[in-house]
This record gives C-alpha cells, sequence and structure tokens, in this order.
C-alpha cells in the first residue's frame, strides 16, 4: 500500500482577530498549524497502512521552508517519507497552478519510485483559502478517480469504499485504484506522536524539491500561471442593531420575544 | 469563436432540482442582461423535463437538457465528461454552479481539464463596468476576509456559489425559452466512481441549506442529553436542527449538522441561535439569514451583534419558557 497525502502549513484561522477600529486581520501571534482537514487525510492513511498490514505513507507540501515543521509532525505519528516543495517561483499560485505544481512533484516521486501511489489522499479544504478545490483539479491533472468529501475510507478487494454524507443520512462510493480521495471531517482524530518519533522528527532531513527538480513550465507555476487574480480584499462588516432582552426573568423574556416575532409576522 | 452567454449548472438528484441551481438563475438573469447576453440553464439528470421547463419559467433563455441514467444521481466522471462537452461546443463566457458537496467536485475538475480559472463559495457576483469581467466575491481566511477575484484572460470564467445566498426569481409558467436535448453519454467503462449505497440514517432530512427555519445548539448546552431542548423548540416551530462546531466535536450530534465554514452555509428566514458564542466561523455560515434571534447568558457574545433579537439569560431557563409561549401563541 503506496499512499501519498497533501498537507499545507495555515494559520489557525480560528485565532484570528478583527482590529475593531481599522477593520484589519491581525495576524499578529496567529500560530500557524497543520491545516485541521490534512490531519484527518494523515490519519486516514496511518488506518489504511494498519488495515493494509504494509505500506508507506509519503507526505509532501508547499510552501516556505517554515512548513518543514508540519511536516516533521507528519514523521511524528509514523509518516514514512516528507518533501517540501519550495520555490519563489511556485509563490502567489491559485489552485489551479497549485494543483499543477503538485501533479508534476508527485509524477516526480513515482517515477523516482519506479511505482504509482495507489492512493493520494488530501483535506477537503484548507482553513485558510476554504476553496476545496485543490484535491479535485489533481485528481484531473493526474487523471485518476475522484472521491471528495469522504468521512470515511477502507479498502476493498478491488479498490476502495468511501463515506460521504448527503442530505438524507450517507452515500457509499467505489474506486479502483488509483485514485484520489479528499476527506471531511471524521469521527477520528490525528494519533499523538510517540517520543521515539517525535525526537527522530525533530532532527530529520526534510528534503526539499526546487523548480529545478519540479518542472512546470514557467507560464504554468506561481502568480504568472494562475488564471484567477485577487482584485480586492475587505473585512466583512456584521453589525446589526438587534433588540436585546436583558435583565429581565426568562419568562418575561420569552414573553415578549414571541410577541415581538409575532408582530413582525414571523411565527 | 467568441465566448459568449451566461450558463447555470443545475444540479438535480434521482430527478429532483437542488434549490441552488434555481437560486443562480436569479443573478444570471441579472447579469447577463447586464451583458446583453443570454442566460442558458444546464439541467442535467434522468427524467428531468420538468426541471427544465421550471428553469425557463425561473428566466433561462435556453436550456440544455443532458438525460440519462448515468445523471440519475450525481457522477463525477459522467458529469465532469458531459459539462465540458458541453462547454467545448458552444464556449460560455460564464458558469455558476452550485457549492454544494457536487458542485464544488465538479467544477475544479472542469476548471482543471479546461485550464481555466474556478472562484469557490462565492457570496457575491458582479459584473465590472469598465471591462466586462464576472467579479466574485467570497468569504476566505476562515470568514475573517472577503476577498474578491476575477478571470481575466481565461474562459470561461467560473464561480461556485453558496446555497441560500440568491432567492429563487419568481416564476413564470407562460414564460417561453428554447430547449435543446443533448445527447451525451461517457462510455460505461470510463465511469469508474461508483454509487453503491444510500443509506438514509436520520428520521427527517437535515438539509439545512434549503431549511426556513433553523434551531441551533451550542457550547452553552453544556452536555449530548442537553441537545434535546433544542429538538424540543424546533419541534415547536417546524424547524431543522442545526449545531456549532463546539456542539458537534463534543458529540453531541453529528456533522451533517454542523453549520459554518466548516459545515454548512445556511440562509433560513429564521436562524435560532441557543447557547452560541458566535465565532466568525459560525457567524460565517449563518448570516446570510434574513432574521437571527440569539440567547446566551453572555451579553458581550459576538452572537448578538448580528442579531435581530436577543435574550440575554440561563438558556435551561429561557428555553422551556419560549416553548411554552410559542404553543401558546400558536393556540
Amino acid at each position: 500500500m503506496n499512499i501519498l497525502v497533501c498537507v499545507k502549513q495555515v494559520p489557525d484561522t480560528t485565532m484570528v482577530k478583527i482590529d475593531p477600529v481599522k477593520h484589519t486581520l491581525i495576524r499578529a501571534g496567529v500560530p500557524s498549524i497543520l491545516n485541521t482537514f490534512d490531519t484527518y487525510a494523515l490519519e486516514t492513511a496511518l488506518q489504511l497502512r494498519e488495515a493494509a498490514g504494509e505500506g508507506k505513507i509519503t507526505v509532501i507540501s508547499m510552501g516556505p521552508d517554515q512548513a518543514k515543521a508540519i511536516l516533521r509532525e507528519a514523521l511524528s505519528v509514523g509518516a514514512d517519507e516528507t518533501y517540501l516543495i519550495s520555490d519563489r517561483a511556485f509563490g502567489g499560485a491559485d489552485t489551479l497552478a497549485t494543483s499543477r505544481t503538485l501533479a508534476a512533484t508527485i509524477q516526480l516521486l513515482e517515477e523516482k519510485n519506479g511505482v504509482p501511489f495507489d492512493l493520494i489522499l488530501c483535506g477537503k479544504q484548507a482553513i485558510d483559502g476554504d476553496t476545496g478545490q485543490v484535491g479535485p483539479e489533481l485528481s484531473q491533472h493526474l487523471g485518476r478517480c475522484l472521491i471528495t468529501y469522504a468521512v470515511g475510507l477502507e479498502l476493498t478487494e478491488n479498490g476502495i469504499k468511501a463515506k460521504r454524507e448527503s442530505d438524507e443520512g450517507y452515500d457509499y462510493f467505489t474506486a479502483p485504484l488509483p485514485a484520489v480521495v479528499t476527506m471531511n471531517k471524521t469521527p477520528y482524530d490525528m494519533r499523538w506522536p510517540n517520543l521515539t518519533r517525535f525526537r527522530k522528527a525533530r532532527v530529520a532531513d526534510i528534503p526539499v524539491l526546487t523548480a529545478q527538480e519540479v518542472i512546470v513550465p514557467e507560464d504554468k507555476r506561481g502568480l504568472k500561471g494562475s488564471p484567477t487574480k485577487v482584485k480586492r480584499t475587505y473585512t466583512p462588516v456584521r453589525e446589526k442593531n438587534g433588540q436585546k432582552l436583558a435583565g429581565m426573568p426568562a419568562a418575561d423574556a420569552a414573553k415578549k420575544l414571541v410577541e415581538l416575532m409575532g408582530a413582525a409576522k414571523l411565527i | 469563436m467568441e465566448y459568449k452567454n451566461l450558463w447555470v449548472f443545475i444540479e438535480t438528484d434521482e430527478g429532483k432540482a437542488k434549490n441552488v441551481g434555481y437560486e443562480l438563475l436569479n443573478p444570471g438573469r441579472a447579469l447577463a442582461d447586464k451583458l446583453g447576453e443570454q442566460l442558458v440553464a444546464v439541467v442535467m439528470g434522468q427524467n428531468v423535463r420538468p426541471v427544465a421547463e421550471q428553469a425557463i419559467a425561473y428566466g433561462a433563455d435556453t436550456v440544455l437538457l443532458v438525460e440519462g441514467e448515468e445523471y440519475n444521481t450525481y457522477n463525477t466522471d459522467a458529469a465532469t465528461y458531459a459539462m465540458c462537452s458541453l462547454i467545448q461546443k458552444y464556449k460560455p463566457s460564464i458558469v455558476f454552479y452550485g457549492a454544494t458537496n457536487n458542485g464544488r467536485d465538479l467544477g475544479p475538475r472542469v476548471a482543471c481539464k479546461l485550464e481555466t480559472g474556478l472562484t469557490a463559495d462565492c457570496t457575491g457576483l458582479d459584473i465590472d463596468e469598465e471591462t466586462g469581467l464576472l467579479m466574485s466575491t467570497r468569504p476566505t481566511f476562515g470568514g475573517n476576509l472577503m476577498a474578491t477575484i476575477a478571470c481575466p484572460d481565461h474562459r470561461p470564467q467560473m464561480s461556485t456559489v453558496r446555497p441560500g445566498v440568491f432567492k429563487k426569481p419568481v416564476s413564470d409558467p407562460a414564460r417561453q425559452g428554447t430547449l435543446v436535448e443533448e445527447d451525451i453519454h461517457i462510455s460505461p467503462a470510463d465511469i469508474r466512481v461508483k454509487l453503491v449505497e444510500r443509506v438514509k440514517e436520520v428520521a427527517e432530512a437535515i438539509n439545512l441549506e434549503e431549511a426556513e427555519i433553523i434551531v441551533s445548539g451550542g457550547r452553552g448546552l453544556k452536555e449530548a442529553k442537553n441537545f434535546q431542548l433544542v429538538r424540543d423548540l424546533a419541534e415547536v416551530l417546524g424547524a431543522t436542527v442545526g449545531a456549532s462546531r463546539a456542539a458537534v466535536d463534543a458529540g453531541w450530534i453529528p456533522h451533517a449538522h454542523q453549520v459554518g465554514q466548516t459545515g454548512k452555509t445556511v440562509a433560513p428566514k429564521i436562524y435560532i441561535a441557543v447557547g452560541i458564542s458566535g465565532a466568525i466561523q459560525h457567524l460565517a455560515g449563518m448570516s446570510g439569514s434574513d432574521t437571527v434571534v440569539a440567547i446566551n447568558k453572555d451579553p458581550e457574545a459576538p452572537i448578538f451583534g448580528v442579531a435581530d433579537y436577543g435574550i440575554v439569560g440561563d438558556l435551561f431557563e429561557v428555553v422551556p419558557a419560549l416553548i411554552q409561549e410559542i404553543k401558546a401563541y400558536k393556540e
């Protein structure tokens, strides 16, 4: 079982605050973390390897040098091999340019290993960009099967079976391997590292792949290779002058609220 | 051939259209008029001619109807093949998809195959007066930031758009339009991903995106059994039950009920937040609601900043009282 997991280092967006006066993001002091949904992908990879009884897990990430931290984290929970894709030439990429660079990296590693990855796992989206597009685009670049938003994944005789949320409950999909699967929140969290692995990961040599190794035409990578352009950003203003019922007994407040809602023809 | 006309993809499931497809005909009509171009709906499914007719009643000039067994439920391989074939044949300048799981599966595959841009999860759509370019606005950075994005040099310009952001247009059954049947069938061998089983686990569908009233519970409920209060309040109102991430993470309720940046985006007529403080990720998922009611014991909770009506108080006293009052009011 040869599994590749794509991960991203992201600011913990749950810790971001808005400057109430300037309406700008306060990024200072916000920790960088392994993207939440990628932790589900990584844990799923570890569980599939255990279920198969053997296998290798490779983890790749694109980003600046400091993103090595999340690759060390991946090693510490059980990944075998990691690569950081890092080059200014890849900077400013949108989802299409990013997925193209990741696809080129995967093809490079497959050539080097002499075998394709049976399974490529991604988190359903990164919690900073929130697009959810890189996984599906990756499958398209590589011409591989795609299952998105899985909340569970198992190996079958002929491939994989994935569980996906629907409006009424769950849908189950099957696909042959090789395949790309994007993981939604799973019922399980990523395991804790064990101490031995943690110590080894801290000093592990993380290979860096640059634009010298990962060959993508100049006009297909980074900012230049990105069809979408950000024209403007701003912080959303969400202020309403609602009626607040405070300092009265619950029964009175409830009564008043129902009166107000009734008068507004809401109920 | 020049790229022209605005398309809306209408997703169907077992013959029934997802509301967001119809909703998109609303901004679609307005922007097509602004450009002086046609509004085209792509209806994909099995036995979906009524959906095609409804799309015309909702404002489409033309419907491209793609029918077949392989489209009965969403199939990633069949839908990607059909959509790419249509776009290559007709060359639309703009394509919108509903940002459902399936729309967010299809959009990026099509964008990649056609090497064009796609803006995810948009909440605002406009045409730039000067350039005539599509300007798509979306929340990013966990809902903390809004970004307006364009795709200047590649066609079509494509966006996935959040359900519930736009209202369905007014239906005009007398409206005339053109219905074009498209005969597109992928070879069965190329359908690699298959839906093998559907499990209906819940008594009533958790269709938060299309709910008119939602009652959501959060951390303030303290433990799993107290979630019953939220269910009871929902029941007297005929509402759908939602939850904050904290309640889902605590295991009090399944993830399918989660409202927020990493859950569902909702826009009901009434949203009642019970014991939810209102983290920005939660607000990003529900601030499109018409009327927001908040019940929280902390008067400084951010949820009050987006609420039309708020009760500052102990939810364990307020909610039972509210259930009584609503029952009394309804009688």
